[in-house]
Formats: C-alpha cells, sequence, structure tokens
C-alpha cells in the first residue's frame, strides 16, 4: 500500500488503491494529490500557446498615452528599458524577472520536461528543471501585473487618454495560459516518470 | 483512505521536500543527504525555520516603516511638484470618487502586509510556546500567508508603469520615489519568511505530547 506524508502537516496517509478525484489530508485538510485527467497533453497544450502569446505580447504596443496632441507609445520592454535609464534597476529588474523572464522559464522549461516524456524518452537533466520550475512558481506574478495596469489606468485617466493596446490583451491571455499550464500540471506523476533509480 | 496516526518523522521517515518522496532515514548516508530521486537537499524538517523566519520578519518590518513614510511617487505637472505616499494615494482614490481602486491598493499595500507580519509572528511565538492551540487553524492561517503576499506587489507595479509610461516632456512626469524600492523589498521578505516557515513544526508539539 503505497504511503504519503503531508506536506504541512507530515501526518502519514495511505493512498486508495483507485485514484480517486481529491485527496485531503485528514489532520490539516492539505491538498495531498489531486487528480489530472491528460495532464501530459494539456499543460504542454497550454504551453505552447503560451510561448505564441509571448511572442504577441513583447513585439506589440502595450499601452500609448495622449494629452492633447501629444501621443506617447509604450512597449512593456521600452517601459522597462525606461526604468533602467532613469537608474531605477531594482524596480525595473523586479518586473523584468517577475512578469517576463520568470514566465518564460516556466515555459519552456515544461515544455523541455514534457514534451520528451510524451515521445518516451528522458531530456538529460529533466529532474533538475522540473524542481527549478517548482521553485519559481511563487514569484511569477503577472496576474498582479495586470492589476497594476488597471489601476495606473484609473490612476492616469484624469491626466490624459489611455489607449489599451493589443499587447494588454494578450497579456492578458497569457497570465489565463500560464496559470491553467501550471494547474493541469500532475507534479506525483511527473516526479514518477522522471525517477532516475532504476 | 486510512490515515496511519503518526507523522512520518515519528517512523524515521524523511519526505522530501520537493518531490514529496518518501524515504527511511537509515537509507540515506550522513554525509551526501540528498533525494535519490530528484536531488534536492533533505532534512526532516526545513533547516532553521525558526531563526531564519524571525530575521526575514525583523528585516520586513524594518523596510515596513520607511515604505509608509517615505513617498512613492513623486508628479511634476507643469511646474508643480506633489509626493504620494501609499496612504496619500489610498486618500487620493477615495477623494475622487474610484473607492474600488482605493480598497484595492488599502488591502494590497497597508493592509496585508500587516496581516502577514502579524500571522507569521503569532505562529513563530505559538511554536516557541509549545502551544497546543488548534493546530489545524494555524496550519490555514500559514496557508492564507503563503497564497496572499504576493498581491502586495500591486502597488509596485502601478509605481513602474506610471513612471514608465508619464514623461510628456515639460508638460508631466512621475518619478519613483525612495518608498518603492523599500515597500518591494518588504514584499519579497516576506514571502521569503514564509517560504522558509515549516509548518510542520505546529504539529511536531502535539505528537510530542501524545508520546508522553
Amino acid at each position: 500500500m503505497p504511503v504519503i506524508a503531508c506536506h504541512d502537516c507530515d501526518l502519514l496517509t495511505q493512498l486508495p488503491a483507485r485514484a480517486g478525484a481529491t485527496l485531503l489530508c485528514p489532520r490539516c485538510g492539505a491538498v495531498l494529490q489531486r487528480h489530472r485527467p491528460n495532464s501530459i497533453d494539456r499543460p504542454v497544450a497550454f504551453a505552447l500557446s503560451g510561448l505564441v502569446l509571448f511572442a504577441v505580447t513583447l513585439t506589440n504596443p502595450f499601452l500609448a498615452m495622449r494629452s492633447g496632441s501629444f501621443i506617447q507609445e509604450a512597449r512593456l520592454l521600452t517601459g522597462i528599458i525606461e526604468l533602467w535609464k532613469q537608474d531605477l534597476y531594482i524596480l525595473g529588474g523586479l518586473v523584468l524577472l517577475t512578469c517576463i523572464i520568470i514566465p518564460a522559464i516556466q515555459l519552456t522549461g515544461l515544455l523541455y520536461v514534457l514534451v520528451p516524456i510524451r515521445l518516451g524518452v528522458r531530456a538529460p537533466g529533466a529532474i533538475h528543471v522540473f524542481r527549478a520550475i517548482r521553485h519559481l512558481n511563487a514569484w511569477a506574478m503577472m496576474e498582479v501585473f495586470l492589476i497594476g495596469i488597471l489601476v495606473a489606468l484609473v490612476k492616469l485617466a484624469k491626466m490624459a487618454t489611455i489607449i489599451p493596446g493589443i499587447a494588454v490583451l494578450s497579456l492578458g491571455l497569457l497570465t489565463i495560459v500560464v496559470t491553467a499550464a501550471m494547474t493541469t500540471l500532475d507534479p506525483p506523476f511527473i516526479w514518477r516518470k522522471l525517477d532516475p533509480r532504476p | 483512505m486510512k490515515s496511519l496516526p503518526t507523522s512520518a518523522k515519528s517512523l524515521g521517515l524523511l519526505q522530501c521536500h520537493d518531490c514529496h518522496l518518501l524515504i527511511r532515514s537509515e537509507d540515506i548516508p550522513a554525509h551526501h543527504a540528498h533525494c535519490p530521486r530528484c536531488g534536492a537537499p533533505l532534512h526532516f524538517r526545513k533547516p532553521d525555520s525558526i531563526a531564519r523566519t524571525w530575521a526575514l520578519l525583523l528585516a520586513a518590518s524594518i523596510m515596513y516603516i520607511p515604505a509608509n513614510l517615505l513617498p512613492m511617487t513623486v508628479t511634476t505637472a507643469v511646474g508643480a511638484v506633489q509626493t504620494d505616499t501609499i496612504m496619500s494615494g489610498v486618500i487620493y482614490f477615495i477623494h475622487s470618487g474610484s473607492w474600488e481602486i482605493a480598497a484595492v491598493i488599502f488591502i494590497a499595500s497597508i493592509f496585508v502586509p500587516l496581516v502577514k507580519l502579524a500571522i507569521l509572528v503569532f505562529l513563530l511565538v505559538s511554536v516557541q510556546r509549545r502551544s497546543k492551540w488548534r493546530p489545524r487553524d494555524r496550519t490555514v492561517l500559514y496557508r492564507i500567508t503563503e497564497l496572499v503576499g504576493r498581491w502586495s506587489m500591486v502597488d509596485v507595479y502601478v509605481v513602474t508603469i506610471l513612471v514608465a509610461l508619464v514623461k510628456l516632456g515639460a508638460v508631466a512626469s512621475i518619478e519613483a520615489g525612495p518608498a518603492a524600492v523599500y515597500f518591494a523589498s518588504v514584499v519579497v521578505l516576506t514571502m521569503l519568511a514564509a517560504e522558509s516557515f515549516d509548518p510542520r513544526i505546529i504539529w511536531d508539539v502535539i505528537e510530542d505530547h501524545h508520546d508522553r
């Protein structure tokens, strides 16, 4: 009988013989295991569409601001470069990391781990990549950034006319897709697949 | 589903923090305590959980003071300079009628960081006093702090968007004030503090009690 320990309270629990829907820790209520159907194909599909949306987000205008006859357009990356120019390295770096680099690493990392599993082979170092993806989860904050855009828009509405660009829309979709890729994943299943022991 | 009325640690079993593999402690060599499956370092509990969490919390609460007192943004519009702290930003939104936005900023920037600091201090003190009070509810409190911490970043993002977007030459410009960096460090430090706390030490006290 397979036994697992709760990650929040360390209680040992026997896994049921048949995989049920969701298994909760009887002592502290943590989610011990959750059944995820198609747990390779779905995250791969979401990760692929995520890469496309990434390209759209980075190459299209993000926000434009009009005040009288003065129009100013910004892309996501030019905004970050602007922060860099104003010597705001910490803020610029934080936005770059949490909203672009970390989600991008997670998506490409997922494909690097999952596609070979789908094809029945094992990519070198895949288990370390998967560990890194899981650790980075707390630090990808695109959904928070979206709320930030909303607040900034309201704040600027009095000063000038703000025209949201295509990149705002694709960033919204990208946020949904990245979240979906991470939640359709079945980590225990992947760990078993990547197990290097004989 | 059957639960065995005991923790993994009491049977000498370690659970890998990363891949959740259960390992018998006598099976791992003392000089190389790494998970045989995923290679993560192995411990019964997160190392120095209490000391690390205290240190990060202390640093975060020190940073919380300049984050709230210093200006977040410095706005220059037609020659007039206006500085805004987090709280004056909230008040501005209330006066301009968008109370929803005021609520978002107040909750994310003032309420959540304070509650997070308070919950983590409470958990640390209760563990150090070997409290047996409602362990399940305290575990839920811990999960809440883990979940909501990231949302405090909203105001930092608002400032960066404003700074990047508003450069209307001589007409108006917005610059980030010193509080932005302090506030970002509060969010990062409290997230690291929550990550270094091990909720299982809440339950260890209760098991020790049963053994005696």
